[in-house]
C-alpha cells in the first residue's frame, strides 16, 4: 500500500493497440493493492492483476496527456493516456513497485481469499494424487519401486520426496548416480507405459566431462533398461543440440559416452535452451505487436523470431520419443542440462501422446503436477514471480502449451479440453492467485507452506470444466490409436493468434464455432434431462389415468400432449433459442460500425485526400 | 480432328498406380477421348473389374515420365528427370492416415458406363497411327532422342515387342486439381505412348471438342441449370426499385462490347447510341455498367475496363455524362482503379490511362495495385511447389510462403473489396471498379464486396447468381485463365489464378465468419475443380459471346443443375448456416489471414480427424435441430424457408 499515492485518475483514454487513428475510450483508472482497474464510461471494465505487468514504459509526453504502455505476460499490451503528468508518474511508479514483488508471502495468492474454508482447502490439494497417478500406470511392480532415498530431499534438492526407480537400484546406487548428475537429478521414473512395460525415464546431464565415468550411474542405467522386459535396449535422450553439450563437457558436464554404458542408444534432438527461447519469443512479440502490419513482414518475422522453429523441435522430440516407446518397445533416458526445462517439455509431451488419459480435463491437471510441478521446473524462474535475475526468465511452460494446442488442433476430437482451459493455466502460471505455481521446487514450497497458506488452482478449473470441454471430444474417436500420431510437417504448424493477441478482438474471427456447439451440446443435454422428466410425468399421469380410466386407455393419450405445452419444459425453451440466436450474432460487428461511424463524419467536414484500409477498417485523412 | 488420331495405345494391362496416399492399385488402363480409366483385375470369379481411377484428361496439366531397365539405353539426365527426383516420389505420403473413402474416382457418379462402352467402341482399340502433330508440341522431355515411335509394327495390339520386354516406364500425371498420380506401365514404348496420347488429349484447346459437349447424364435435362439466375430478371429488378436505372439492349448482339452479356443496366439518363460512343471510348467496349446496387442507400457499384485517354489525353463527353449521370447533384463518387498510380499512367503510352480529375470532377480516383497476370500465376505455382516439399524446414517453408506472395494477394484482395464496400455502406458514395481490361481484378473486387454486404448473395442459391452474373457473363475468361494450372511446364500464356483468388478470398470470410455463408469449403473446392476441368459446360469460354457461338447451353450441362439436385446440394451446405443480415467486415490482419489447407493440402495432408471432426459437428448441429423442431414446433424449419422465400424474392 505504500506504493500507491494516487488511487484514482479521472478523464484516461485507452487506446487501441493496433489502430492508427486516435480513436480511443475514455474513462477511469483505478490503482488497488492487487490490481489495475480500468472502467470505461460504458461501464466495461479491464482489470489488470500487478502480477502480470511485465513492462511499464512512460513515452514522452503528447498534447493530449502522458502515454503509458503496460505489457503484459498474458500478452495483452495497454495503451493508456494520463491528462497530467503527475498522474502518470505516480502510477508508472506506483505499478514499477507493485509489479515487482521481492518475498513470496507478498504474492497475491496470500491474500487471495476464495471463501473456502480450511477443510474444503486441503481438499483442494488433495484433488491431484501423484501417488494415486503413480498406481494407475502401473507402478510399483515387480520391476519398478518406491524410492525413500529422497525422503528429506537429502539427494536432491528440486525432485519431489516419492520417487520411482527400478526395484535393482539400490540406495548406494542412487546415491552414486546422483552424485555424478548435475544438481544431483538421477534417472527416475517419469512415465511408465503398462502394454509395452516400457518407461520415460528423467535426469539431469552427466558430469563426465571430457572422460569422467561413474560406474553407479552406469548401474543405474543398466537397471533402468534391465527393468524393461521386451526390449534391453534403451534410448538415452539428450535433448540439447549437440554443439551446446559438447561445450558443457569443458565445464565438467556433458553427455553420456556410448561406450561406457552397455545397451544404450544415444540421440541429440536439439531444443534450443532457455536463453534462446526468451529472445524468440521476444522477436515474435515484437513482429505481432508491429502496427499495418504487411503479410510479408509477418512470415519473415515469424521466419527470424524462429519461434515455431523451436516449437516444432519440441514436438519432434517428443514424436521421437514415442516412437521409441511404441514402436520398440524400448525404454527411454530423457535429459537436457539440469533436466527441469526441456526435459520436462518432451517427458510430458510424449506421456500426452502415448496415454490418452492425460488429454482428459483431470488428467492434463495431473500431467503438470507431475513432469513440471513436482519435478522442479522452475516457475517462479521461468515466469520472474519475484524480482529476480531476468536471464532466467523464459517461456518454456508457454511452448509446452502451445505445442499441445498445436495437438488439438490436429486431434479436434482428442482431447477434452479446449483451448480456454490452456489459455487459463496460462494465465494462472503468471497470477500468482494460486498456490500450485509459485516457487521453483517442492521442498521450497513446503519450507513456505504454500498449502496452508494458499489455494490449489485444479478445484476452481474443475467448478467451471464447463467452459474448458471440448463439445466435440470423443474419448474412443479412434480406439485403435490411444497413442497419437502428430504430423510434424512444416505447414502443420501455426501461429496461435488466440494466445498472442488474446486480448485483440478485432483479430478474432467474429463468430465462434466452438461456442455455438457447445451451446449446442449443453441444450441437447438440458433437453433429454426434460425429456426424461416429462416421461416420468407421462407415466405418473399414465399411471393415475389408468387408475381412473380403466375402461378407456386410448384416450388417456390426449391428455399428455395437453401436459406438454404446459410443461416447465416448454417455458424453458423460451429463453434457450434467444440464447442460440444470440450465439449467432456477430460478435464485434458493434465495434466496427463504431468506428466506421467516425469516418462519416470527416467525410463531411473536409474532402479526403486518401482512403486507406487498415485492418479491415477503412480510414480517411485529409 | 479426331480423338483416335491422338490416341497411341488405348489400353495397357497390368498397370499399377499410386499417389495421394493410396494403396497401389494394379489394374487395365484405358484412354478414351476425354477419360483416363484404370480398372482393377476382375476377382477369379469372374466379377467385373472395379474402376479405380476415372480421371478426366482436360484435368491433367502435366505429364512426366521415366523409363527404366533398358539395357541399351541410358536415359538421358534432362529436365523432367531432375524434377522427379526432386519431388522424391519415394517420399512416404503419410499414406497410413488417409482414409479410403477418398479413392480416386474422378467422376463416380458421371458417365453412366453405357456411354463409356459407346465412346469405347468409337475407338479403333489398336491404335490409329496418324501423324504426331500436335501431340508432338509439348516435346516429350524424357522421350527417346532417336526410336521415338516407329519401332512399333502398325498393326500389333500386343503390350510390348518383344525385344523391349522386361522394361517399364512410370508416368507421373500432375493435374490441374493439384493431385498428383503415378502409374507404372510395363513396356516402354507403351509407356511412352501413353504419355504422349495423354499429352495430346489434354492440350486439345478447342472449346467444341471439351467433355461438356459429350457428357450426357441420364438424371439431368441439358436445359435445367442454364436459366436459374436470369440476367435480365436481376437487372430489371434494380430498374424497377429505382428509376435512375434502365435495362438495355445495345448488347444485345454483342456489338457494343464482345466480352457483355447481351442485358447490362445503365444510367436511365444515357441512350443507347451515348452507350456505343462510350463503349468506343472504353478497353474492349466495356463501358461503365451497374454491378450492384446496394438497397440499404441507394448507391451503385460499377465496373468497366479502363478509358482509352491514351497519351494525347483524349476524353469522351458520352462517358463523362454517363459517370455524371449516375451521381446526384452534390455527390461525390469513388474510383477504384486496380492498378498502382505508376501503372496507370503508364498504360497512357498504349492507348489506356484513366479518369482525369479534371474530366470527371466529382470522381475521386483511389489506386490500389492488385497482381494479376503473370506475377500471380508464378506466385500460385511458386506456392503450389513449396506445399508438395513436405521436407521443407520451418525457416524454409516460412520464407517459401513469404516468397510465393499468395497471402499478401489474398490480404490485398480482401482490403481492396473492404474499401469499396465500405464506400458504398459507410461513405454513401457511389464506386466504379476498374483495372485495365476489367475482366480480372475488377471482377475479383466487385464480387468480392457484393458478398461482404448482400447477405443475398451469401446463400447457395445467390452465390452460384454471384459467379453467374460476376464472373461468367461479365466476362472474365475462364478458357484462357485456367487452361493451365500450377503444374504445367507449358509456356505460359494468359493463365492467372484470379478466381482461385477470389475462392480462397471467400473462404476466408467463411472462417472469420463460419455462420454466416450458407455454403461451405466443399462447394469452394468443388468450383475450384470445375473451373480448371468440367464435365459441365458452365464455366467454358471467355465470355458470352463465344459461348452463344459454340451453343453451350444448348449442347452441354450446366454445372448448377448438377450442384442443385437435392443429394447432391447437401454436401455443399453449412450446417452452422443462419442468416445474417449484416455486413461481414473481415479482419485483414497478416494474424487473420490463413493458408487454405483444404485446398493446397488436400492431396499432401491425412485431413481424417479434420473431416470426422466435422462430421462431429454437423451431427450435433442436426440433432439440435431435429430436437428443437420436435419440440418448438418446427420454428426453426420454418425460418429456413422464409430466408428461402427472401433469397427467391430478392432474385
Amino acid at each position: 500500500m505504500e506504493h500507491i499515492r494516487t488511487t484514482k485518475v479521472e478523464q484516461v483514454k485507452l487506446l487501441d493497440r493496433f489502430s492508427t487513428s486516435n480513436k480511443s475510450l475514455t474513462g477511469t483508472l483505478y490503482l488497488t493493492a492487487t490490481h489495475l482497474l480500468f472502467i470505461e464510461s460504458s461501464q466495461r471494465e479491464t482489470w489488470i492483476l500487478h502480477h502480470h505487468i511485465a513492462a511499464v514504459e512512460k513515452l514522452p509526453l503528447t498534447t493530449s496527456g502522458c502515454p503509458l504502455v503496460i505489457q503484459c505476460k498474458n500478452f495483452r499490451i495497454v495503451h493508456f493516456v494520463v491528462p497530467r503528468e503527475r498522474d502518470c508518474h505516480d502510477i508508472y511508479n506506483s505499478l514499477l513497485q507493485l509489479s515487482r514483488t521481492a518475498q513470496y508471502d507478498e504474492l497475491y495468492a496470500f491474500s487471495y481469499n476464495p471463501k473456502q474454508n480450511s477443510s474444503e482447502q486441503v481438499k483442494g490439494w488433495q484433488l491431484i494424487d501423484l501417488a494415486e497417478e503413480y498406481k494407475r500406470m502401473g507402478v510399483p511392480n515387480a520391476n519398478w519401486q518406491l524410492s525413500d532415498a529422497n525422503r528429506d530431499y537429502k539427494i536432491c534438492e528440486t525432485y519431489p520426496k516419492e520417487l520411482y526407480v527400478p526395484r535393482t537400484a539400490s540406495k548406494p546406487i542412487i546415491v552414486g548416480s546422483s552424485k555424478f548428475r548435475s544438481k544431483g537429478r538421477f534417472p527416475v521414473l517419469s512415465y511408465y507405459h503398462k502394454d509395452k512395460e516400457a518407461a520415460i525415464c528423467r535426469c539431469s546431464q552427466p558430469l563426465s566431462g571430457f572422460s569422467a565415468r561413474c560406474l553407479e550411474d552406469e548401474h543405474m542405467l543398466q537397471a533402468i533398461s534391465k527393468a524393461n522386459p521386451s526390449n534391453r535396449f534403451m534410448y538415452v535422450m539428450d535433448t540439447r543440440p549437440k554443439l551446446n553439450a559438447m561445450a558443457n563437457r569443458a565445464a565438467g558436464k556433458g553427455y553420456e559416452n556410448e561406450d561406457n554404458y552397455s545397451n544404450i542408444r544415444f540421440q541429440f534432438v536439439g531444443i534450443e535452451n532457455i536463453h534462446v527461447m526468451r529472445s524468440s519469443l521476444q522477436k515474435l512479440l515484437e513482429v505481432s505487436g508491429t502496427k499495418g502490419l504487411s503479410v510479408n513482414d509477418f512470415l519473415s518475422g515469424l521466419e527470424n523470431s524462429g519461434w515455431l522453429r523451436h516449437i516444432k523441435a519440441v514436438l519432434d522430440a517428443a514424436v521421437f520419443l514415442v516412437k521409441a516407446i511404441a514402436v520398440e518397445s524400448a525404454s527411454v533416458l530423457v535429459h537436457c542440462s539440469d533436466g527441469w526445462d526441456r526435459t520436462s517439455q518432451v517427458c510430458s509431451l510424449g506421456a500426452l501422446l502415448l496415454d490418452s488419459y492425460y488429454r482428459t480435463i483431470k488428467g492434463f491437471m495431473v500431467l503438470i503436477e507431475k513432469d513440471w510441478i513436482s519435478f522442479g521446473h522452475k516457475f517462479s524462474d521461468r515466469c520472474c514471480q519475484l524480482d529476480g535475475d531476468p536471464k532466467e526468465i523464459s517461456p518454456v511452460f508457454t511452448q509446452f502449451l502451445e505445442s499441445v494446442w498445436n495437438l488439438t488442433e490436429q486431434f479436434p476430437q482428442g482431447f477434452e479440453y479446449n483451448e480456454a482451459f490452456l489459455l487459463q493455466i496460462h494465465e494462472h502460471v503468471h497470477s500468482c492467485q494460486f498456490g500450485n505455481f509459485l516457487g521453483n521446487c517442492q521442498k521450497e514450497r513446503e519450507e513456505l507452506k504454500f498449502k496452508e497458506k494458499t489455494y490449489s488452482l485444479w478445484p476452481f478449473l474443475l467448478q467451471e470444466q464447463k467452459k474448458y470441454q471440448n463439445p466435440l471430444y470423443n474419448p474412443d474417436f479412434s480406439p485403435e490409436l490411444t497413442l497419437l500420431e502428430p504430423n510434424t510437417v512444416s505447414f502443420n504448424f501455426k501461429f496461435w493468434r488466440n494466445m498472442y493477441h488474446q486480448f485483440d478482438r478485432s483479430m478474432h474471427p467474429r463468430q465462434s464455432v466452438l461456442d455455438l456447439i457447445m451451446n449446442m451440446s449443453e441444450q441437447n443435454k438440458q433437453m433429454e434431462k426434460d425429456i426424461k422428466e416429462l416421461e416420468a410425468k407421462i407415466k405418473r399421469k399414465n399411471s393415475q389415468s389408468d387408475a381412473v380410466l380403466v375402461k378407456e386407455p386410448l384416450q388417456s393419450a390426449p391428455p399428455a400432449p395437453m401436459a406438454l405445452k404446459t410443461s416447465p419444459c416448454f417455458k424453458k425453451e423460451q429463453p434457450l433459442m434467444p440464447v442460440n440466436d444470440s450465439v449467432r450474432t456477430i460478435e464485434g460487428s458493434n465495434t466496427a460500425d463504431n468506428r466506421y461511424s467516425e469516418f462519416m463524419e470527416e467525410f463531411s467536414k473536409a474532402e479526403p485526400a486518401v482512403v486507406s484500409l487498415e485492418y479491415g477498417m477503412a480510414r480517411m485523412t485529409c | 480432328m479426331e480423338f483416335a488420331e491422338l490416341i497411341k495405345t488405348a489400353t495397357v494391362e497390368s498397370v499399377l498406380l499410386s499417389g495421394a496416399g493410396l494403396p497401389p492399385v494394379r489394374g487395365t488402363l484405358c484412354i478414351t477421348s476425354h477419360h483416363l480409366l484404370l480398372s482393377s483385375r476382375p476377382g477369379g470369379d469372374g466379377a467385373p473389374g472395379t474402376v479405380e481411377l476415372w480421371l478426366l484428361i482436360r484435368n491433367v496439366d502435366a505429364v512426366e515420365k521415366r523409363v527404366q531397365n533398358l539395357g541399351w539405353y541410358q536415359p538421358p539426365r534432362t529436365n523432367s528427370s531432375q524434377r522427379d527426383t526432386r519431388f522424391g516420389f519415394s517420399r512416404p505420403l503419410d499414406s497410413a492416415n488417409l482414409p479410403g473413402s477418398a479413392r480416386l474416382r474422378a467422376n463416380p457418379r458421371g458417365s453412366p458406363l453405357t456411354q463409356q462402352k459407346r465412346e469405347l467402341q468409337l475407338l479403333p482399340l489398336g491404335h490409329a497411327r496418324g501423324p504426331r502433330g500436335r501431340a508432338c508440341r509439348p516435346a516429350p522431355r524424357a522421350s527417346l532422342p532417336c526410336a521415338s515411335a516407329p519401332t512399333r509394327g502398325a498393326a500389333d495390339p500386343s503390350p510390348a515387342s518383344p525385344r523391349l520386354a522386361g522394361s517399364s516406364g512410370t508416368i507421373t500425371l500432375r493435374c490441374k486439381d493439384l493431385k498428383v498420380l503415378q502409374l507404372e506401365i510395363p513396356g516402354m514404348e507403351e509407356c511412352l505412348n501413353v504419355a504422349s496420347s495423354i499429352e495430346a488429349l489434354s492440350s486439345v484447346d478447342s472449346v467444341m471438342m471439351m467433355y461438356p459437349f459429350f457428357y450426357r447424364p441420364q438424371d439431368l435435362r441439358l436445359e435445367a441449370g442454364w436459366h436459374l439466375f436470369p440476367l435480365e430478371q436481376y437487372y430489371q429488378q434494380i430498374a424497377t426499385q429505382t428509376s435512375q436505372w434502365r435495362l438495355s439492349g445495345v448488347n444485345r448482339d454483342f456489338a457494343a462490347c464482345p466480352t457483355y452479356p447481351p442485358a447490362v443496366i445503365v444510367p436511365a439518363a444515357v441512350d443507347d447510341e451515348a452507350l456505343r460512343k462510350a463503349a468506343r471510348f472504353r478497353q474492349g467496349g466495356r463501358f461503365p455498367v451497374l454491378s450492384y446496387y446496394h438497397q440499404k442507400n441507394g448507391t451503385v457499384m460499377l465496373r468497366s475496363s479502363q478509358p482509352l485517354t491514351g497519351p494525347n489525353r483524349k476524353r469522351c463527353r458520352e462517358d463523362e455524362l454517363l459517370l455524371g449521370t449516375v451521381l446526384d447533384e452534390g455527390e461525390r463518387g469513388f474510383i477504384i482503379d486496380t492498378r498502382s498510380a505508376q501503372a496507370a499512367k503508364q498504360a497512357r503510352m498504349t492507348g489506356g490511362g484513366t479518369e482525369p480529375k479534371s474530366s470527371y470532377p466529382r470522381w475521386k480516383r483511389l489506386h490500389r495495385p492488385l497482381e494479376r497476370g503473370r506475377p500471380l500465376q508464378e506466385s500460385f505455382i511458386k506456392l503450389v511447389d513449396a506445399c508438395n516439399d513436405t521436407s521443407l524446414t520451418m525457416d524454409r517453408w516460412l520464407s517459401r510462403l513469404e516468397s510465393c506472395r499468395w497471402l499478401s494477394h489474398v490480404k490485398a484482395a480482401l482490403s481492396t473489396a473492404c474499401l469499396a464496400a465500405q464506400c458504398l455502406d459507410r461513405e454513401e458514395a457511389c464506386v466504379l471498379v476498374h483495372g485495365a481490361e476489367g475482366t480480372d481484378t475488377t471482377l475479383l473486387v466487385t464480387a468480392l464486396a457484393q458478398l461482404i454486404l448482400d447477405p443475398g448473395c451469401r446463400t447457395l442459391a445467390g452465390f452460384q447468381g454471384l459467379l453467374e452474373r460476376e464472373w461468367i457473363e461479365a466476362g472474365h475468361p475462364f478458357h484462357l485463365r485456367c487452361a493451365r494450372s500450377a503444374y504445367s511446364h507449358a509456356r505460359l500464356k494468359q493463365e492467372a489464378p484470379l478466381f482461385l483468388l477470389f475462392l480462397d478470398c471467400v473462404w476466408q470470410l467463411g472462417r472469420q465468419f463460419p455462420f454466416s455463408l450458407e455454403f461451405g469449403e466443399r462447394l469452394l473446392l468443388t468450383l475450384f475443380d470445375n473451373a480448371y476441368a468440367s464435365s459441365y459446360g458452365t464455366f467454358l469460354g471467355n465470355n458470352e459471346k463465344e459461348r452463344c457461338l459454340c451453343k453451350v447451353k444448348e449442347s452441354t450441362h450446366s454445372l448448377w443443375a448438377w450442384l442443385n439436385q437435392p443429394e447432391e446440394k447437401r454436401k455443399y451446405l453449412n450446417p452452422l448456416y443462419s442468416r445474417n443480415a449484416l455486413v461481414i467486415w473481415p479482419s485483414v490482419e497478416p494474424q487473420s489471414i490463413q493458408l487454405w489447407q483444404g485446398l493446397f493440402f488436400r492431396w499432401i495432408r491425412s485431413s481424417k480427424y479434420l473431416d470426422e471432426a466435422w462430421a462431429e459437428i454437423q451431427r450435433l448441429v442436426e440433432n439440435d435441430d431435429t430436437s428443437v423442431e420436435e419440440s418448438a414446433g418446427n420454428r426453426r424449419s420454418q425460418s429456413l424457408s422464409d430466408t428461402a422465400a427472401q433469397t427467391e424474392n430478392e432474385r
